[in-house]
């Protein structure tokens, strides 16, 4: 099981955690793991393409996934997975 | 009396009240504040503006606090030089440098909007304020927060100009250095946001924050005698001190201030090191490509993913304008260039904008005739590192006439 971050803009959904676990071999199929036990969370974090959303920022093991294999990217047991809302900085 | 309605997702255009959110639940687009314009309209002239003190609160009315500016009163208003030198040297016959080198306190456009976001942040009930910064943020940040009697929390990636440093801890904030990029030091910040309730000034409360930026366009145009001007070149690291520039003009002809004559066309400087923002538009597209490494002596603008990126290039295209990536010798000869022409001393991010600028004229992207802007956002005192080489100390003579005489 992967180990997942939440921000607060999805916390709704997740009861209020701050951070959950949730099993998949990659990222994609983490974040459909995510959806069967927090409906509605894809939704905010994919566009209607399945895609990443342009200002959301997905990290495995502190590396941007966009620098990995984006959705594909794999994942290993207890590694940890950031969601992290783009807009910040500058 | 505040003229804010709310706060509005950019993308999905859901309202949010005026808290400290920057982030839209629904889609994660950035939020932005939402004005009453016809109110504005009733509360604002010309007149109004030019009998007020020279800061940025003189557009106050266009400015999202409620009450009272509290912090950075004394920010802004800067001078617009006309840089008849510097035009010669570059082949351009209208161009003007807008000096936030010498922005009060901390020298850097930064100034403005740590001003509105500190005054916000009062407002807010916050007694800590906090920021992710490449430098001149940090500055700005602890100087106006130990002037304030705020709690200072400012974040900095390991490895920034000494003078930046300095200029930081010299406040006595709580500075914390970051072994990794700027985007790894924002991503913590945007984590330790969620869970301190802190004022991160370019987190939560960066919608704020982001529209001190617009003080900046809104001199251009008072000092160009309420007039816009033709073109802008503006240097990008997040990208929103481009889209506010736009806004800025946006706002001031929409209000009726300024004289219009046809669309200011946004220019965006970059250094090739780190170019993501500049790489789009040269490639025709919007989305951007992060950068992994940023290597550049720019690092004020070494921000691989930046926030606004969309935007700017979007902004930039629906303008006319353009964009130039420059190299770091570029970026050393251009603030040797300024200085010697015009006499402002600019940081590294200033000899993008020139270096830009130069290229941009050069290309004929610039017309030489039409009255054009360039944005000098920093101080050169704080980035001297790169001029070490660049400017060799001359030999010592003895204090003797004869010497002296000798290496005239």
């Amino acid at each position: 099981m992967a180990i997942v971050r939440i921000p607060t803009p999805l916390r709704k959904l997740t009861g209020g955690a701050e951070e959950v676990q949730a099993s998949g071999k990659s990222v994609g199929e983490l974040i459909g793991e995510l959806e069967k036990k927090y409906p509605g969370i894809k939704e905010r974090i994919c566009d209607e393409s399945g895609s990443v959303r342009r200002f959301v920022n997905i990290f495995v093991k502190d590396e941007d996934i966009r620098f990995l294999q984006n959705l594909e990217t794999p994942l290993g047991d207890k590694d940890e997975v950031s969601i992290v809302p783009a807009i910040a900085g500058g | 009396m505040s003229f804010v309605k709310a706060l509005q997702c950019k993308e999905c255009k859901k309202q949010y009240p005026k808290e400290a959110l920057h982030v839209c639940e629904e889609c994660f687009g950035p939020l932005e504040v939402a004005y009453d314009y016809d109110a504005i309209a009733g509360a604002i002239s010309r007149d109004a503006i030019a009998k007020r003190a020279g800061s940025l609160w003189r557009y106050r009315e266009l400015l999202p606090i409620d009450g009272e500016p509290t912090v950075g009163l004394h920010a802004g208003f800067t001078p617009l030089l006309r840089a008849k030198r510097l035009g010669e040297a570059l082949g351009h016959r209208d161009l003007w440098v807008k000096n936030d080198a010498v922005s009060h306190p901390t020298q850097s456009f930064k100034d403005r909007v740590v001003a509105v976001a500190l005054s916000k942040a009062i407002e807010l009930g916050f007694d800590t304020v906090a920021c992710a910064s490449t430098g001149n943020l940090a500055n700005s940040t602890a100087a106006n927060a130990a002037h304030a009697g705020l709690r200072c929390y400012v974040l900095i990636p390991h490895d920034l100009e000494a003078g930046k440093v300095i200029a930081s801890q010299v406040y006595a904030p709580h500075l914390v250095r970051i072994n990794g990029t700027y985007d790894d030091v924002n991503r913590l910040c945007s984590e330790i946001a969620d869970r301190h309730k802190w004022a991160f000034v370019n987190v939560n409360i960066r919608p704020y924050y982001a529209e001190g930026s617009k003080s900046y366009g809104y001199e251009i145009q008072e000092q160009l005698g309420w007039r816009t001007p033709a073109h802008v070149v503006v240097p990008m690291a997040s990208g929103s001190l481009l889209t506010k520039i736009g806004k800025s003009i946006e706002e001031f002809t929409k209000l009726g201030l300024v004289e219009v004559r046809g669309k200011t066309r946004l220019y965006g400087a970059q250094a090739s090191g780190c170019g993501p923002i500049a790489e789009a538009v040269l490639a025709g597209r919007d989305a951007i490509k992060p950068v992994k490494k940023p290597n550049t002596i720019a690092k004020s603008l070494a921000i691989g993913n930046p926030a606004d990126g969309p935007y700017a290039a979007q902004a930039i295209r629906a303008s006319g304008g353009h964009a130039a990536a420059v190299s770091d010798e570029e970026i050393l000869d251009a603030i040797k260039l300024l200085a010697s022409t015009e006499g402002v001393f600019t940081e590294t991010a200033g000899g993008v904008t020139v270096a830009a600028a130069r290229r941009l004229i050069a290309e004929g992207r610039i017309p030489a005739d039409e009255p054009t802007v360039l944005c000098i956002t920093g101080n050169g005192l704080k980035t001297q590192e790169p001029l070490i080489d660049a400017l060799p100390l001359p030999p010592a003579i003895a204090p003797r006439i004869d010497e002296f005489e000798k290496v005239l």
